[in-house]
């Protein structure tokens, strides 16, 4: 038998090495030169590609805005709609909104995109109240297409237009032919795998650490507004240590990450990686980092002592030594750079604040708080001692440095207060179930309007649990009808929108009910090279965002790979 | 024989049941609420924020009494339904771990079972060897002693950065999907060397000093005694210490192999390895109650069966056991 000697067994080996070396072809992989490496948008792997699941979209970011697209862009840093499925958008009445699309959209399947489309998807939150945008319906009457080139809002008489706008350049737009046959479970929850959109790049592949998108060469846009992005493909890889991330951007393997990156600063200006601006910050503005205080609990329910907090903290260290120098400070109305028109400078310079130790002390023992017990710490006016916390998840650095500073600061000016990094979900829940003293927390996006700001500050009405604003539960019906009257206020009528703004900034920077510290930066470090003509600031270069990030293509980032140009 | 497997299962069958009752429990014990933070995530809109959780804890049933969720987790386990993750919503557990245990394995498995082998080996070799005593022993205590982490930023750092040869993150190229060709294979290969060099070096320290010791202990045995005045060969006398001191590492391989679905966490992160460590180590962070219980259940499975079959593989390697069936 010839498995019994040693040469059949020998052949028979040989023979099946021959077969699986014929079998495996010798492999293709990704030119370089038509490829861009980029990270730092996505924290796990990949899960769902439904454009109704913000929750998790970060992790294939190119969900919304590479695949599916919205009415209109906006861009953060010239503040303009920037119509995009939409040819054009007008109230034709106070509460009557009419959108025209363009001509010769088109899916990616080829079937054209018609303002039938627009109208099924914004009919689908009328119908499920689990999809994010369903509030909007709130105000919305109707929607209906009229032809196959409008689309007709009908609202009540009193539209949110602030959030009406957001909405627009926020809501992707679904294939009704694809989408109407699907369940209630596979709108809101399902993951939508290998998802059919109408944007400039389709779904290529994904594995637990990477999503690989590939460009869309019969995509609407190329005609009809002459962009064509540059990379044929986009490698977005999920890194999971930051050393590693930064190693492979100095060896220009990713062209850019967005992740947070200690120590950019220094690299940047050796120029072995590139950021937005030349010098400090380094990086675009994206967020405001707010100290949310716990006003339901004593001695944060006492205004003098809130202001005191605000003048005892360094804000300056927590930009220089807690980021080193990769953020700037907020404005005491926290409103960003880019929204920086509706921030009123006079009142800022009147009631406003800045680091000031004495200042905190003085207010401290004007209104009663002194070191009775000698501990070097001060006592509410009652005599009871103060015992504060500070929070943040815990394995956020750059928080917890900055926690450090905060409480370092404010025990300098007599107030005990202790830095504590519980786990995220634990942090979450007593955010929400308003059981912290103070926090830090950021979950207002860049933004049209400055409503989304204060809709996170200034959340009400205040319920058990707060689940996306108002963290510190700071109640002030005066504030509430404010924040409400701005929200009504058409988003053309910049005047009216700067006066409500400037009412609620009298209240808000008079009583600190929460303390804006920083601008969280739009983290981009890039390498120039494979790819050139990134976003920089100055004249001739491309002013973009220069992110991944989800909810940022519409935002910036879709120009940035439209504008990007190969290293010769 | 047959009396001795069934009691043996029995025990089996009551741990199973524990450890899964504490599995289901130990992360519903944890403050906080896992649907609050899935949705935190999502920066939602603030008036759908509120809907939306009402709808997703009647989804994944957290609504009901404890009890209730107790019995329909036993339920939906008998009908192979692990849950769904809530850090990955809405990928089925079962699917998440089918899709990172194969890395698990692929690293695990052939660092656990090499450095086994070649530790054992050499411990054994080293053992009484003046020379080898001196010299790679202490090294071999050094590379026990190393944290995971540090030999792989090292590894990394020399291989990977100044020498360049591998790649130090993924688990194979970014430059190419999965393929059946051959520089798909070989950039796995590349990629699997540096976090299985880190896993191997360490394991293969801890079991030579641990075979040295005994070999050492096992020489000093009466029987050793009685052979060598017997004037039986040095290599006999070592060939019989080996086989004894080769059964307290065997228990030590089994609790190796059986967290081995549990992955490598450390050496994960370091090499942006995909695996299920990481995932673990994200799932409780996110209070991903289905993704933590479906983990640690492979765990308890994996514990137990890699338990099983070295009572097995006892009943064979040590002939005590065996006497001690027949005498019962």
């Amino acid at each position: 038998m010839w498995w019994k000697n040693k040469k059949g067994i020998s052949t028979l080996v040989l023979i099946l090495c021959v077969g699986l070396i014929s079998a495996l072809a010798v492999g293709q992989v990704y030119d370089r030169s038509e490829t861009l490496y980029v990270s730092g948008a996505a924290w796990g792997p990949a899960s769902t590609w439904n454009p109704f699941q913000p929750g998790n979209l970060a992790n294939t970011t190119g969900t919304l805005g590479l695949v599916y697209e919205t009415l209109f862009n906006y861009d953060p840093l010239t503040n303009t709609m920037i119509p995009w499925l939409a040819e054009s958008g007008a109230w034709v009445t106070d509460s009557s909104y009419e959108v025209t699309l363009r001509n010769g959209l088109t899916w990616s399947d080829g079937t054209p995109l018609t303002a039938e489309d627009v109208a099924f998807t914004m009919n689908l939150a009328k119908e499920y109240d689990a999809l994010w945008f369903a509030p909007m319906w709130n105000y919305v009457l109707s929607v209906i297409s009229i032809g196959d080139y409008v689309v007709r809002f009908d609202f009540t008489d009193a539209p949110l237009y602030q959030e009406f706008d957001n909405n627009l350049y926020n809501i992707p737009i679904v294939p009704k032919h694809i989408w109407e046959t699907k369940t209630e479970e596979d709108i809101t929850i399902g993951a939508n795998a290998n998802p059919i959109g109408s944007g400039a790049y389709l779904y290529d592949t994904h594995a637990s650490d990477r999503n690989v998108w590939l460009r869309n060469d019969s995509w609407w846009a190329i005609d009809a507004l002459g962009l064509t992005p540059a990379p044929k493909r986009i490698v977005d890889i999920r890194f999971s240590s930051n050393n590693v991330a930064l190693g492979s951007v100095i060896k220009g393997e990713v062209d850019l990450s967005n992740n947070f990156l200690p120590g950019v600063a220094g690299l940047s200006d050796q120029g072995i990686v590139s950021t937005y601006y030349k010098g400090a910050p380094y990086m675009l503005s994206a967020n405001t980092a707010v100290l949310f205080l716990n006003t339901t609990i004593a001695p944060m329910d006492d205004a003098a002592f809130r202001k005191a907090l605000a003048y005892a903290i360094n804000v300056d260290d927590i930009v220089n030594i807690a980021y080193a120098k990769l953020v700037a400070a907020a404005s005491p109305t926290g409103l960003l750079p880019s929204l920086s028109d509706f921030a009123d400078q006079d009142v800022v310079a009147q009631l406003g604040w800045s680091y000031d130790p004495a200042m905190a002390k003085q207010i401290l023992a004007d209104a009663g708080y002194v070191d009775v017990d000698g501990d070097g710490y001060v006592e509410a006016p009652d005599g009871s001692a103060i015992a504060l916390e500070v929070t943040c998840p815990s394995g956020w650095t750059d928080w917890m440095a900055a926690i450090a500073v905060i409480s370092d600061s404010c025990k300098a000016a007599g107030i005990n207060l202790e830095d504590v990094t519980p786990d995220y979900g634990a942090w979450n829940t007593q955010m929400q179930t308003g059981t912290f003293n103070m926090t830090l927390n950021n979950w207002a996006a860049m933004s049209n309007t400055p409503w989304t700001l204060y809709n996170l500050l200034f959340r009400h009405p205040i319920q058990a649990q707060m689940q996306s604003g108002n963290f510190g539960r700071y109640d002030s019906q005066e504030l509430f009808d404010l924040v409400d009257a701005l929200a009504a206020i058409q988003t053309t009528d910049i005047a009216g929108m700067k006066a409500a703004c400037s009412e609620i900034q009298k209240v808000m920077l008079a009583e600190v009910p929460m303390i804006p510290l920083w601008y969280n930066g739009m983290w981009a470090q890039f390498s120039t090279s494979t790819w050139t003509n990134w976003p920089l600031d100055g004249a001739n270069t491309p002013s973009r965002l220069p992110t991944t990030w989800s909810g940022y293509w519409q935002l910036g980032g879709l120009m940035m790979l439209c504008e990007l140009e190969l290293a010769e | 024989m047959r009396r001795y497997f069934s009691r043996k299962l029995l025990i089996y069958l009551i741990t199973f049941f524990l450890a899964v009752t504490i599995d289901w429990l130990i992360p519903r014990l944890m403050p906080g609420d896992p649907i609050q933070n899935m949705l935190s995530r999502a920066a939602l809109n603030a008036n759908a924020a509120e809907t939306m959780h009402t709808y997703y804890t009647h989804a994944f049933q957290l609504d009901l009494p404890v009890w209730q969720q107790y019995l329909s987790f036993w339920n939906a386990l008998f009908h192979g339904d692990l849950g769904i993750s809530t850090y990955l919503f809405p990928t089925p557990v079962a699917k998440v771990i089918k899709d990172a245990v194969p890395y698990d394995i692929f690293l695990l498995l052939p660092s656990i079972l090499l450095s086994w082998w070649a530790g054992n080996k050499f411990g054994a070799f080293a053992a009484r060897t003046k020379r080898l005593d001196n010299t790679v022993l202490p090294i071999a205590y050094l590379l026990t002693a190393t944290p995971y982490m540090w030999l792989g930023i090292l590894l990394a750092w020399v291989f990977g950065i100044i020498l360049g040869w591998f790649p130090i993150a993924g688990a194979y190229s970014f430059t190419m999907g999965t393929q059946l060709t051959w520089v798909f294979v070989g950039s796995v290969l590349k990629h699997w060397f540096l976090p299985f060099a880190s896993l191997f070096l360490v394991g293969f320290g801890g079991w030579a000093i641990g075979m040295r010791n005994m070999i050492i202990y096992e020489l000093e045995a009466d029987y050793s005694h009685y052979l060598e005045a017997l004037g039986a060969p040095r290599r006999l006398i070592r060939r019989y210490a080996f086989r004894n001191a080769i059964l307290p590492q065997l228990s030590g391989l089994a609790l190796q192999l059986g967290v081995i679905v549990a992955g490598a966490l450390v050496t994960e992160v370091v090499f942006s390895y995909p695996g299920i460590g990481y995932l673990i180590l994200s799932a409780i962070q996110n209070q991903d109650y289905f993704l933590v219980q479906g983990c640690f259940l492979f765990i308890i499975i994996g514990v137990l069966l890699a338990n099983f079959l070295i009572d097995i593989a006892y009943v064979i390697v040590d002939p005590r056991t065996r006497k001690g069936m027949v005498g019962e």
